[in-house]
């Protein structure tokens, strides 16, 4: 394992850890509002200040990491696979099936999607646990975050289906479905590993965006997403460094995975 | 056998798109929220004019009749007037059509030199640093919001095709590097290298024609990428585009509105895979 | 030199004064600058009748000549188109005496002609305009009486309450000019629209107002309003010089701006606005029974109330630029406000002893009802409002003490709204009244319990509480009289029985915050809307 990846996933656990021991290295909570103390830069007791009604930021950080981190790849996962399915078989299958998978994949790019959320919001009781309401905010993000990686996924299986060592498994009698997940699925990693890098700080972000239909994570519990709104903030008057932390982190991991991902595909000098 | 797919495709397109409106106006619609009017809110209005704003949003009730009628008249020129605005939507569209398309334009080609600047050197120098640098600054772009972006642009004067570009570059950088390096690990290509071909003549003779298609189906999505970007940028950065129009419409639940721009976005999604789709089918035919 | 060449050269001397005097006073008012701040929402109509939302307003303030005005600083009625004026005693009939020698900005003569015409319009049925209907205080035809080109009588089917006190929203319009929206009487015109980007409003040449030194009216040459609803975006584009004037400032970009600039900022004291928390009262609402119980019982809804504590939302959620709410209105509408309400105050134990009363009970940190259900529900507000979802999070946190559970739900306005009005399908709800009226006839729909914006449960056949129908009577009491001192009285107690029931829980008065730059010359801020332009007519701004 090259440095690089030792040091991905060296990052990547001591994160985890550290969310994990959220209870002890945060004993006050996400929740708990020092009112006496709202919008403090960082000291003793709160090492990253606090929020805008008094809430500790290195709590937060921490307990949304467990939030983020756990649901946004894993609706990232969903979303890969289904591009995979979809756009992959559409690609190897060619003719009328692509034709139409891509038709489907289009009309999924153009329509108004936000419609969608908000009834999914409306469907759901008002009395929801906020656990409940981020995990079906990930799951909605991960159904209709396929498209895109879709299309070009069909394109490398279509270009995979003319290639010599299908023809040869073909000619060999391989069947359709071996050759489809034994052969040609390996060779779509690569887009599928992009897809999965990106998804997982554009759904992060996509939650936050999402509370203003009511969906994503409820207060008081926070995500990494809602710690990056205050970003806003700071661009019209604000010094406060602090606030970037969960920027770098997110930074931090989305290049772990990366650095974990890319394996075979890294050419080295 | 191309004229049959170009054909093939415009019949496709033009379902699509009729397709398209149909279930956009359909979501719109079944959204909650759709018969709300911010006007019924104001303690001046007496009982009778709430019921006559109610009563005008209930015209658009059966989704069948309204979309029937609006094809009708489409094809006829007339768009709908929009419920938010007051204004007719040709007028609303043709006004703001231009400033949208200038800035995707000018957005789109900035974030595809970058992207492909950064693509191609990093698999041309295959150095892990670089790599690894590249990674980083593509990464921290993804991480940053869109909203922030935008703000920053406002703050630095900066153009908002700009903040477009740096919101759509990472993906395409993303695809981009992984096609290519994927591409150096083909046989024929370790072969060139072996025989001694020179790194330059390999990228671009033999790596990239390799990928061609993948990164037209690439160029093809990063249209509709730029198009949802332009949305949060125009909206903040206070350019009176297409985007704009979308999310004030989206908050108004302004039907006639909702259901143009989706078509309008449909058409724009189309043409782009479509061409795509058209030119790489062009190259795999050239290269069999 | 003769004294008859001295006393040529004195005058002579004292015209070439006057008239250096006078040009430079032209060159003050024509060299008046431009005055530049934002709209938050594109102005949904240019016309005076139909205006409804706040952008819509501003410009109508700045472009429409009316006959008396309210003035936003003294809050006292002065003469405008009109010169004097007259209510009957039966509260039916106003007498208006105008200004002769007035043109509208295309130069067309104004008269009394006009005024019947835009009351015409305004009072027009099929109109459905919130400036119209505040007029409309009883069924039956208006009739407008051309008596002169200068005089006018206009007679309502009933008694109006604070009638001559409506007109400050009733910009004249012209009868004769082919183009309404851009013939007008006020001190600016329409030059140019840009939808989604602008609006440009130039110096009316034919403006009849003229300052105490006889210089025509107004200064600035020309207000430009963006349209920009993003605050982070209005507050950078201020602090770099591209706009003058934020009108309505958030409090914590007033504290950001006050740190850099102190001489920026101001603070007028309380508005006339509030933020309210209500419980949903309405009997067919689809939520549990049991819930529908605590909400309806005045005692859950005190107990509420006081567990809240207002002076941590004023200080934490406003920076401490807001008051804690005592009432339906503002201490700062000083006839109206009855100002023998005592402040709310905090006390969770109070609150907690007074639901025992009511059978609640808490269980391992948990409140139960009598019945054994946990007091759980939600608190619904719209997105995009920082405030009040922080308000939101902090009331969670002062009902968890008495061991209620609330789910805060931000959702977009459309769907909020649909279920405030037509589903009934919340629980409770944040949301705040804007006033613009000093007047209580300007809530008419809110109290009346048969009205749509008797928010905790609209639309009652007949009121359900007996507390409703006292409330109901008392508003109905204070409309149809003309003798302020009984529509006083009849007020003061509409305001005790909401202290006693509680059917809205008055949270906070936010203050009138505002930002003016040090280029822009006149301003006084001021709590009533518009808060930093309302004197626009004698502002000046000078060149950087």
């Amino acid at each position: 394992m090259n440095l690089w990846r030792k040091l991905a996933c060296a990052l990547l656990a001591a994160i985890l850890c550290a969310s994990a021991a959220a209870n002890w290295l945060a004993p006050a909570g996400y929740a708990k509002q020092y009112r006496e103390a709202t919008d403090a830069p960082p000291s003793r007791t709160h090492w990253l200040g606090t929020d805008e009604i008094g809430r500790d930021r290195f709590a937060r950080v921490l307990y949304g990491t467990r939030i983020s981190l756990l649901l946004a790849p894993a609706a990232a996962l969903l979303s890969t696979l289904m591009a995979a399915l979809i756009g992959g078989l559409a690609g190897y299958l060619g003719g009328i099936w692509a034709r139409v998978a891509m038709a489907v994949t289009d009309l999924f790019l153009s329509l108004p999607w936000l419609f969608l959320l908000i009834t999914a919001r409306a469907l759901m009781p008002l009395n929801v646990s906020p656990l409940f309401s981020v995990t079906v905010t990930f799951l909605l993000l991960g159904l209709l975050g396929w498209t895109t990686a879709a299309r070009v996924l069909c394109a490398t299986a279509g270009s995979l289906r003319s290639a010599d060592f299908v023809r040869q498994a073909r000619a060999a009698g391989v069947s359709g479905q071996r050759l489809f997940w034994i052969h040609v699925m390996p060779n779509l990693k690569p887009v599928l590993y992009a897809q999965f890098w990106i998804s997982i700080p554009v759904f992060i972000l996509s939650e936050a965006n999402l509370g203003i239909l009511g969906l994503g994570v409820a207060e008081p519990l926070p995500s990494w997403g809602s710690l990056l709104k205050e970003l806003e903030g700071l661009v019209s008057g604000g010094d406060e460094p602090w606030k970037f932390v969960p920027l770098i982190l997110l930074v931090l991991v989305v290049m772990s995975f990366q650095f974990l991902l890319s394996g075979q595909e890294q050419v080295t000098a | 056998m191309l004229r049959s797919k170009i054909a093939g495709h415009a019949l496709a397109l033009v379902a699509t798109i009729v397709l398209g409106g149909l279930l956009s106006a359909t979501l719109v619609r079944l959204a909650p929220g759709f018969d709300a009017d911010e006007r019924q809110l104001d303690p001046h209005l007496n009982a009778e004019s709430v019921q006559a704003f109610r009563a005008a949003r209930q015209q658009d009730h059966n989704i069948w009749r309204f979309y029937f009628h609006y094809m009708n008249r489409a094809a006829h020129g007339d768009l709908g007037t929009s419920l938010a605005l007051g204004q007719p939507v040709r007028t609303l569209l043709r006004d703001r059509a231009t400033l949208t398309l200038r800035l995707l334009t000018v957005g789109l080609a900035l974030a595809w030199v970058a992207a492909l600047s950064l693509a191609l050197t990093a698999a041309w120098l295959r150095i892990s640093t670089y790599d690894a640098l590249t990674t980083m600054v593509s990464g921290t772009f993804l991480c940053v919001p869109a909203a922030v972006l935008a703000l920053l642009s406002v703050l630095w004067n900066v153009p908002g095709s700009l903040v477009i570009a740096l919101i759509v570059f990472p993906h395409i950088y993303r695809y981009t590097r992984n096609l290519l390096a994927k591409s150096y690990s083909q046989p024929h290509i370790i072969t060139a290298r072996a025989k001694g071909l020179g790194e330059a003549r390999i990228l671009f003779w033999h790596v990239v024609p390799g990928v061609a298609p993948q990164l037209l189906a690439v160029a093809g999505v990063s249209v509709s990428m730029a198009v949802g970007a332009a949305i949060p940028v125009e909206a903040l950065c206070g350019l009176a585009g297409v985007g704009q129009l979308a999310w004030q419409a989206a908050l108004a639940r302004d039907l006639p509105l909702l259901v143009n721009i989706t078509i309008l976005v449909t058409v724009v999604t189309l043409l782009a895979n479509c061409g795509a789709d058209v030119i790489g089918h062009m190259v795999r035919g050239q290269e069999s | 030199m003769s004294s008859t060449m001295r006393r040529t050269c004195r005058r002579a001397i004292a015209v070439g004064l006057l008239c250096l005097g006078s040009l430079s006073g032209r060159a003050v008012a024509q060299g008046g600058g431009e005055l530049r701040f934002c709209l938050r929402m594109e102005p949904k109509t240019f016309d005076p009748l139909r205006v409804e939302d706040e952008a819509s307003a501003a410009i109508r303030y700045l472009t429409g000549g009316v006959l008396v005005r309210v003035n936003r600083q003294t809050q006292e009625l002065e003469p405008e188109l009109a010169q004097s004026w007259k209510v009957s005693k039966d509260g039916r009939t106003i007498t208006f005496s105008l200004r002769s020698g007035i043109s509208f900005s295309d130069g067309r003569p104004f008269s009394a002609q006009d005024v019947a015409y835009t009351m015409q319009q305004l009072m027009d049925p099929a109109l459905h305009s919130a400036t119209g209907d505040a007029f409309r205080s009883g069924t039956g035809n208006v009739e407008t009486k051309v008596i002169s080109p200068t005089q006018i009588s206009i007679t309502f089917p009933a008694p109006v309450a604070g009638l001559d006190r409506l007109f400050d929203q009733v910009a004249i319009l012209s009868e004769r000019s082919p183009g309404k929206e851009k013939a007008v009487l006020g001190p600016f015109m329409l030059a140019d629209y840009k939808p989604g980007a602008s609006v440009l409003l130039q110096r009316n040449p034919n403006y009849w107002k003229s300052d105490e030194q006889g210089r025509k009216l107004p200064y600035l040459a020309a207000i430009r309003l963006d349209i920009q609803a993003n605050r982070d975006v209005e507050m950078l584009r201020f602090k770099r010089g591209e706009l003058d004037v934020i009108n309505s400032l958030d409090s914590e970009y007033f504290d950001k701006l006050e740190m850099t600039s102190p001489q920026l900022v101001h603070d007028a004291g309380p508005s006339l606005d509030s933020e309210q928390l209500w419980f949903n009262e309405v009997a067919k609402a689809p939520i549990p029974a049991y819930k529908k119980n605590w909400f309806r019982s005045a005692n859950f809804r005190r107990a509420i109330s006081e567990a809240i504590n207002r002076e941590d939302l004023s200080r934490v959620v406003y920076h401490g630029h807001a008051q804690p709410a005592v009432g339906p209105f503002s201490p700062t509408n000083q006839f109206w406000f009855n100002n023998k309400l005592k402040p709310q105050t905090y006390s969770p134990d109070a609150a907690l002893k007074a639901l025992k009363n009511d059978g609640f009970r808490l269980e391992n940190g948990a409140l139960k009802d009598k019945d054994g259900n946990e007091v759980v529900f939600s608190i619904i507000t719209n997105a995009g409002s920082n405030t009040r979802e922080r308000m939101a999070v902090l009331i969670q946190e002062d009902l968890q003490k008495i061991g209620i559970h609330v789910n805060v739900v931000t959702l977009d306005f459309p769907s909020l709204i649909e279920r405030m009005t037509q589903t009934f399908d919340y629980e409770a709800i944040i949301l705040g009244l804007t006033n613009v009226d000093l007047d209580p006839n300007g809530e008419m729909n809110v109290w009346l319990s048969s009205s749509e914006n008797h928010q905790w449960n609209p639309q009652q056949k007949v009121p359900e509480t007996a507390w409703e129908a006292e409330i109901d009577r008392l508003m109905r009491a204070q409309a149809s009289s003309t003798d302020l001192k009984q529509r006083k009285e009849a007020f003061d107690r509409v305001q005790e029985i909401v202290i006693e029931e509680e059917p809205f829980i008055f949270l906070i008065n936010k203050n009138a915050l505002s930002a003016v730059s040090t280029t822009v010359h006149g301003a006084a801020p001021v709590i009533l809307s518009p808060q930093t332009f309302w004197n626009a007519e004698r502002l000046t701004v000078s060149a950087k």
